[in-house]
This record gives C-alpha cells, structure tokens and sequence, in this order.
C-alpha cells in the first residue's frame, strides 16, 4: 500500500491529517508527523501536501552512514531507530521534504504508509493505492 | 494539569530591554484553564490601573488553551489588553494558524510589554526570542505585503501563524486590527493600534512538540468522536457550505439587517449579495483554521481590469462573511457584489476592523447627507450611499488622517459623534460599533453588557430570533439567560474553542476532553469557573471606570423596525438597570 495526493487543489490546509499521522503514537501535538501540509506561497494559492512517494532507490537511505534506514521492497524505508545518530543527512536528501523530523528526539520519523491520515482527511485530498511496482502517482 | 504540559509555559517579552523570559504559571492554568480566563488574571497582574492603552507599561496578552493541538476546533487565540477604543477590556479572539503554533511553540501565553525605539518583528521558535527590524516593512500601505517579507525570511512552513499590522495600526487608528494568516484577524477593540504604539509590526511564531495526554485510548475515542461531530454535524453544516453569509438572506427578511447605518432593516436590493449569491459567481477557495476540519473561511475572487492597457487584469482574492457583507455592504449601502469585494480588499490592506469601519463610513454618509458635515471636513470627498470609490478613499483617508474630523473618526464613532453631533445615529455600544444584528433587545443588551462589547458574549441575537420573536421574556430574564450564557462562553474561550462550536463542545464533553489534559472538574465546577472569569472581567471593566449607567445608546435602534417590535427604551433600561445591581 501507498500513500499518495489524490487531488491537491481540495486540500483547505486544515491540517488534520497531520494531527492524525502524529497521534498515532497516542499522543496530541505534531511531533510525530510525517505528512506536511503549508501553502503555495500564501494561503490564497492553495496548499503544497507533502508525503512520502516511497521511492523505489531512495536517496535517504542511500545517503544513511548507519544503516538505520532500510529500503523496503516495492519502495520506501524502514527505521530502525536504535541505528539512527541523528545526523539529518537522510532530511537533506530528500528533495521534496518528506523525511521529517522528531525535534525531542532528534531522530527522522518516516511515513509507514498506514494510511491512517486517510481517514482524517475530510475533503478526500488523500488516498492509499495499492501499488506493489512503487509507480508514481502524483 | 499533565506535569510535563508546556500549557503553563508563559513567555513574557519586554520590547524596551529586547529581553524575554518563560515562567511556569501552573497556578493560573489550573484555576482558569487558559485562554480567556487565564487572559483576564495576567492583564489584571500586569496592566497598572487607569494607565493610558498606549504606554509602553501596557500589556499584550495572548493565551491559548488544554485543548490547543489535542483537539479539533480548539484552534482559537484570546488576545487581552487595555482597549484604546472603549478605554477598557480589549479582548479579541483569533484562530487561522495561531493557537496552534503558541502550542506548538512550547507555550501557553504570552505576555508582551515595553515600546521599541524602532520598528521590529518579532520571530519566536526553537525556545528563542529574536528581535528583528522591521524598519522596512513600516509604512507599506498593503499590510500583507510586510507577512509577504516575513513568511519569506522565516522558517517554518506549515507550523508557524504570522501576526502582523497594517498603515492603520502603526498610525494607531483605535480600531486597527492584527491579520494572522492573511485572512484571519485579532478584529474588534484596537490590539492594531496597542502594537504601532509598541512599534511592532509582527510576530512569526512556530513549533511542532508534543503534547502528552492522559490515557491514549481514551484521548483516540474522544477525538474520533469530536472529530465525527465536525465533520458530519448539520450544525457545523452551515459554516461549511455558505458560511455564515447565508444569514444574510434571512435576517433581511426578517427585517434584521441594518441597512444604510440601520434606518432600515432590510432591503429589496439584496440577492446578489447574499451569501448564496456571492457563491454561486465570485467563490473560488475555501480555506480552514489550523486543526479545524471545517473550512469556514471563504475566499472571492474579484477579477479586475485595468483601465490603461486592455486585456491586463488584476485577481484578488477576497475573503468575505456575513459581518462583512453586512458592514461594508448594507450599511453603506453597497449591493453589489463586485464593489463590496473592492471595499473588503482595502480594509483588509490598511488593517482595521471592519465592522468598525463599516459603521464610521455610514455615519459619515449620514453626518454629510444631513449637512452637518462638509466635504472640507472629508479632505475633498464627497461621500453617498453605496459610493464604492468615495468609500475606497475614506477609508484611506481615515487610516492616515489628514483632518480634524478623520483624526476623530480614527478613533470610533462614540469619540467623533461627541464632538461633531449625530450621537443619535452614532450606532455604538458601549464605544464599540455594532455587528450586523439588529434582532431585537436581547441582542442590544447583549452587545451593551458583553463584557468585550461584542456579538458573541452571550448571543443576544439568538435569544431574540429563538424566543422573544414568538413569546414575551421580561427584561430581567432576558439579562438572565445573557448572564448565564456568558459565563459558559468563557470556558469555551478558556480551553480555547471556536464559537462555531459551541454546538458540540457542551459542558459535559468539556469536561472529559480536559480530563485527558490532567483537568478533573465535572460540569457544575466549570460554570462555577466560567463565572469567576465573567467577574473577573468586569472587575478589570470597572477598575478601568466601566459603569453601566454611563452606556449610552443610539436613538435609532429605537425607531427602525425589528422582528420582535420590543425593542423599547423602557426594556432596555429596565434590562440594564437589573443588571447593574447584579454586576455592581
């Protein structure tokens, strides 16, 4: 399965998907999130909707000195937080931001592609696919 | 509260030192939650009795509440400080990003004190202060253009709420507004111009922890339950299709609408106006507060053509909802949908109230129409019903006044009916200007004993449009039910939820959603609360020289019609000589 932007231009910016992906570890606040939603330059111009796209040959963990990112087979990656150092390489490589960042705990939290966020999204913005060759959609 | 909640986290910042510091205020969170209530203590600490609202001395306050970042629709921020406009309790809520990113920040309130020498903004993450200068943004005559600098010098996307002033603000115009995220705003009772005389311009604030809660099970339930509630409700359906724009249809039926600085209740001219209307042709996005599945906030497009070069258009957006339609629409009698957008637009560029605006430009008209006026007074101007240009140019005007009689229109039309005449048709209450309710008394004693003046105190205009248009209610009983909703709307501004929410957040699941944040008070222990904070408020009121029997009221509410036809001078004083002996 994978998370993926159905339809951008619904999204109102309410953000409630990201609350959704940061309490899935029980608690309230954000800092758990690894979905992003900030306007396009200005609320008027809609919102920008970053997720993760589970890249089949992923930059983030090709750049890992420690090995605490795993690609996973069909694309995307795997933490093994107890590998992780903190070091932020993985953030940088991601040219569309989708490795975000756990500030108390110095560590990246990646998207696992549950598809709980889905659920929270009132304005279908959001979809999970199935998608085992790890195509693009959007 | 949780041991760990940042919640009690109060940041106060001294913008004549450039220095800041947090101190833990546990004690007053665990007796008034936050937001409104916790507000009112810190303005009562930190506020020197009778001192002038713009001397560096008085306080900023912005508090947030328990349920900021933990549950849908707690997306609001309760800003407290001396009112330059009424002299008294300034108190303004705003949602978009800024609850939020208080929250998010680490923090619970905020306490702001002092004057810069110079212009500065002020950035606010990662447990830092930094003081900036904002010598170039002071002075741009379209405020959003300063947020514009600002979003693109900081960081933070998504996570951060950006506070700003306009040319009315920083002129100290006592009705000048803080804008957050371009189309939210800080609106009544002058916080605008408590900034410009502070010098700043802004504040960038952003953050994104964790907020711990009591039993994660049962925070999942409660939240899918609250969360269901928003998103499937009919009662939150109304804000979710046309906004609260649709009342504008119906209250102009029911002859409820001021129009033409109220010397009628409604108007045959009004279906391209109408909230249905302005969606059916000019909606073009909507938008929601952060955290708030509900996307109320409405956005035109107001597609413009420029008259020197063919095929060149401008396309603004706008955003639009029944208080503004009703101010700068038919009160001034604007009726057209395009030249309403274009007034909007300049409101929002110079950074003022606008329901405030809306009644000093039909008083003007008034005041010119009955020649107590002259076009000299108005800087050239020559003003008239529905004038959308002549509008255009008088709100500048006032924002940067050039006459005696703008000076004195920039501060409200109490101040300037008193010295140039018209106190009859000056439609204030309590210095402030009135909303779009003309619904019956219960909605005057509303905005008159409110204790921040405004509409959404106790909703008087409810109690008129449910109960007094079908049965008698005595002066008294109506002060009652003002009293008691009040009480109960300021633990809704405590724990800091969105009056469009009222309908879900009833006392009871207050209580269980706060139980999550380490609060155990049952419903009686909240009213008991609410009410405390409804005291303490006036207490503020009266020590700042608020007294009921000095509230005057405009003749004309008298003499339009109403839905209920009880609007009396008898009932109304009736009303308010009760209250007094209950508040006093």
């Amino acid at each position: 399965m994978k998370l993926s932007v159905k339809d951008v231009m619904r999204c109102v910016g309410c953000q409630s998907c990201m609350f959704a992906c940061s309490r899935r570890s029980g608690n309230a606040g954000l800092s758990n999130t690894c979905i992003g939603v900030k306007s396009t330059g200005g609320i008027s111009r809609g919102y920008t909707v970053i997720v993760c796209r589970s890249c089949e040959n992923p930059p983030c963990a090709n750049v890992c000195p420690t090995g605490a990112l795993v690609p996973k087979e069909g694309g995307g990656v795997r933490l093994i937080s107890s590998k992780c150092i903190g070091c932020g390489l993985c953030k940088d490589a991601c040219i569309i931001d989708a490795v975000f960042w756990n500030e108390e705990q110095n560590k990246p939290v990646i998207c696992v592609q549950c598809g709980y966020c889905v659920d929270y999204c009132p304005y279908e913005v959001l979809e999970l696919i199935t998608d085992k060759k790890g195509v693009s959609h959007d | 509260m949780i041991k760990n909640d940042t919640l009690s986290r109060v940041l106060y910042i001294d913008l004549s030192k450039m220095k800041s510091f947090v101190k833990d205020r546990k004690d007053l969170f665990e007796k008034y939650l936050g937001g409104t209530g916790v507000a009112t203590q810190l303005l009562l600490e930190e506020c020197p009795e009778g001192i002038d609202a713009f001397a560096p001395e008085a306080p900023i306050i912005f508090a947030v509440g328990p349920l900021t970042g933990a549950f849908p629709l707690a997306s609001k921020t309760c800003a407290m400080f001396k009112s330059p406009h009424t002299g008294d309790l300034g108190e303004s809520h705003a949602g978009g990003r800024s609850a939020i990113a208080i929250r998010m920040a680490g923090y619970g309130a905020i306490v702001i004190k002092g004057k810069s020498e110079i212009p500065i903004y002020l950035s606010i993450s990662n447990g830092k202060v930094l003081f900036k200068n904002a010598t170039t943004l002071w002075g741009m005559k379209d405020g959003s253009i300063a947020a514009r600098v600002m979003r693109q010098s900081e960081g933070g996307e998504g996570l951060r709420a950006i506070f700003r002033i306009g040319q009315a603000g920083e002129n100290m115009a006592t009705f000048a507004n803080v804008t957050t995220e371009t189309y939210r705003h800080f609106g009544r009772l002058g916080l605008g111009a408590i900034f410009g005389s502070k010098m700043l311009k802004g504040i960038v604030i952003s953050g994104k922890q964790m907020i711990e809660v009591a039993n994660k099970k049962e925070y999942r339930s409660l939240y899918d339950q609250i969360y269901k509630a928003a998103t499937e409700l009919p009662v939150m359906k109304k804000y979710h299709d046309v906004g609260t724009a649709i009342n504008i249809n119906s209250l102009n039926s029911a002859k409820a609408l001021p129009v033409k600085n109220l010397q009628m209740s409604s108007t045959e001219d009004i279906k391209a106006v109408t909230g249905e209307e302005i969606a059916k042709h000019h909606l073009a996005r909507r938008v929601a507060c952060a955290h708030c599945p509900v996307a109320c906030i409405h956005l035109a497009y107001l597609r413009e053509a420029y008259d020197d070069d063919p095929y060149f258009y401008k396309t603004i957006p706008v955003c639009y909802d029944f208080e503004l339609i009703y101010s700068l629409g038919t009160m001034v009698g604007i009726t057209e949908p395009k030249a309403l957008l274009k007034l909007i637009d300049i409101v929002e560029q110079v950074g003022v109230d606008a329901m405030s605006m809306g009644v000093i430009l039909a008083w003007i008209t008034e005041m010119f129409e009955k020649n107590m006026i002259t076009k000299d007074d108005l800087n050239g101007i020559s003003i008239s019903w529905g004038d959308v240009e002549g509008y255009i140019k008088l709100v500048k005007n006032i924002s940067k006044p050039a006459t005696d009689f703008l000076k004195a229109c920039a501060h409200g039309v109490d101040y300037a009916s008193k010295i140039y005449g018209g106190k009859e048709f000056a439609m204030q209450f309590g210095k402030n200007e009135m909303p779009g309710y003309h619904t019956g008394p219960a909605g005057y004693l509303g905005f008159l004993l409110g204790a921040r003046h405004s509409h959404l105190d106790n909703g008087g205009y409810s109690i008129d449009q449910k109960e007094l248009i079908k049965v008698d209610l005595s002066p008294e009983q109506v002060v009652d039910k003002l009293l008691d909703e009040e009480a109960i709307r300021q633990i809704l501004s405590s724990i800091a939820v969105c009056f469009f929410a009222r309908g879900i957040y009833e006392l009871k699941l207050v209580s269980e959603a706060i139980k999550l944040l380490g609060f155990d008070l049952d419903e009686n222990k909240l009213h008991e609360i609410g009410k405390q904070i409804h005291l303490n408020k006036y207490k503020f009121k009266m020590r700042e020289g608020f007294r009921i029997e000095k509230l005057e009221v405009p003749e004309r509410i008298y003499e339009t019609p109403d839905p209920t036809g009880k609007i009396t001078k008898d009932f109304i004083k009736s009303g308010l000589d009760y209250a007094k002996n209950l508040i006093n």
